[in-house]
């Protein structure tokens, strides 16, 4: 098979990222303001604000600094200014993003006050947005692409076709040796026998049930009645999906046919190889898209029934439709209408020929609906109370 | 034209890719074997939603991708719309 070529930035670590973003990241809800003046005095930069960094413990502790420092390792980003209300942890999160060699700078607001600390911190963003914009792009293949996939506002149109889809993609890009990640660990739920035989190893499936049970575990310990009030949600119902386990079967579609996944990565987790990885995330889609972002993925392939807008600032999200009602009447978010599937006009294979078309397009620089229209959530998982 | 489509051939739904009328006799599709299949609709079934293709009684079992999606709580007939109505999860 002929690996598709596209123009990336290889980053100091050999990574390969489609995007070449300054960010500047704020360690807590306190340092916003600091950080959303920076991106605004600074053009070509890109500030992240966030409500969490403060008080935080225990393992949501570590979720947190694996996503923020993960957001800032991320090969879509060139380089990184941290702001933080105090040193220590900043220093943290500064440490954690030079490990992959990439120019980056903490600047704290206690002993300076917002005013002093958005100064230099602006000309620092100043200094990375010259060096940012003369980086080239060189060639790579698609081999070196992370890729995930999440699936949002399913309805039946996403399990017959769009779903199916990425899933073709997906088996087409774990032969080329790419790197690929699946998750929604609550939308498995009715269909995780199917998922734990998908697994590389007898070891690896035990993993996933063990990650799958500790999530309905939370479900038995807070659910008042049962999930069905928000599973499967009303746009699901109304798209037809009846029961969660129809909508677990429609969303394994994206899986594809062939792939196994051979790990089980905690949230925001890096994958160490290539192949298929399953990593363990919510399925509200801007949580889960900002998990893989922090994981490293580059790219997301987001198939929508009823119409799920979600974008990412760090990642471009395309958006694929086989709901010919969603993708006209919604078609400044859809970026590629498989609806002819449906009509017997095209096959599974040729709409997953096409997405590949579209995501190498993208990989060279292409803006998605999402980016176009300015689709940023970044939303942190928070796994409970802070102290 | 195709009306609605059938995962696999076990399975005891298909699903519209258009909105079908009631009393119409509609055209499916076996995805795998590409068999056709005929329908005569007795509700509206809205796009994306599901078509009986056999009748079922209170209790029995929902096939679609080949797999168990659920009990049937409502009995219905074969060209019946199944949704909530009729059809629940079996998790809860």
């Amino acid at each position: 098979m002929e690996i598709p070529k596209f123009m990336g930035y290889r980053r100091e670590n050999g990574r390969v990222g489609v995007r070449n973003h300054v960010i500047i990241l704020p360690l807590d809800d306190l340092s916003n303001a600091s950080s959303e003046a920076v991106g605004n005095n600074i053009k070509g930069t890109m500030a992240l604000p966030h409500p969490y960094g403060r008080l935080q413990f225990g393992e949501d502790l570590e979720l947190f600094f694996r996503t923020l420092i993960g957001t800032g390792a991320n090969p879509n980003v060139a380089a990184v200014v941290v702001i933080g209300i105090e040193p220590e942890w900043t220093n943290r999160i500064v440490e954690g993003i030079a490990k992959t060699g990439k120019p980056v700078e903490g600047f704290s607001i206690e002993r300076y006050g917002d005013l002093k600390t958005i100064e230099m911190a602006s000309r620092k963003a100043k200094e990375y947005v010259h060096w940012a914009s003369e980086i080239q792009r060189t060639e790579c293949t698609c081999d070196e692409l992370y890729v995930s996939t999440k699936c949002g506002e399913s309805d039946t149109t996403s399990g017959l076709a769009s779903n199916p889809t990425v899933g073709n993609v997906f088996d087409k890009l774990n032969e080329m040796g790419a790197t690929t990640c699946f998750g929604e660990t609550s939308e498995i739920m009715g269909a995780e026998h199917v998922c734990k035989e998908r697994a590389a190893t007898p070891e690896v499936g035990e993993a996933f049930m063990k990650t799958f049970n500790a999530y309905n575990d939370i479900i038995l310990q807070f659910k008042t009645d049962d999930l069905s009030g928000s599973q499967p949600t009303k746009g699901n119902i109304r798209g037809g999906l009846t029961t969660i386990e129809e909508k677990a079967f429609g969303n394994l579609q994206k899986i594809g046919k062939k792939g196994k996944y051979v790990g089980v990565l905690k949230p925001a987790e890096a994958p160490t190889g290539k192949g298929l990885w399953f990593m363990d995330t919510s399925s509200a889609a801007a949580e889960a898209v900002t998990l893989w972002a922090a994981s490293g993925a580059v790219v997301h392939l987001f198939p929508t029934g009823q119409g799920n807008i979600v974008g990412n600032p760090i990642v471009p999200v395309i958006k694929l439709s086989a709901n010919p009602l969603t993708c006209e009447t919604m078609s400044e978010h859809i970026d590629l209408d498989v609806s002819a599937i449906l009509r017997g006009e095209m096959t599974l294979d040729e709409a997953g020929d096409r997405l590949i078309e579209l995501m190498v397009r993208t990989c060279n620089g292409r803006f998605t609906a999402t980016e176009a229209l300015g689709h940023r959530e970044f939303v942190l998982t928070k796994l409970y109370i802070s102290a | 034209m195709i009306q609605f489509l059938v995962h696999e051939k076990e399975d005891t739904v298909g699903v519209a890719t258009v909105d079908i009328k009631a009393g119409e006799t509609a055209k499916g599709l076996f995805m795998d074997s590409q068999e056709s299949v005929e329908m005569k609709a007795l509700k509206d079934i809205p796009l994306g939603h599901k078509i009986a293709l056999k009748g079922a009684k209170a209790g029995d079992t929902v096939i679609k991708y080949g797999q168990d999606i659920g009990k049937v709580v409502a009995e219905y007939k074969a060209g019946d719309h199944v949704h909530i109505h009729n059809l629940k999860t079996k998790r809860w």
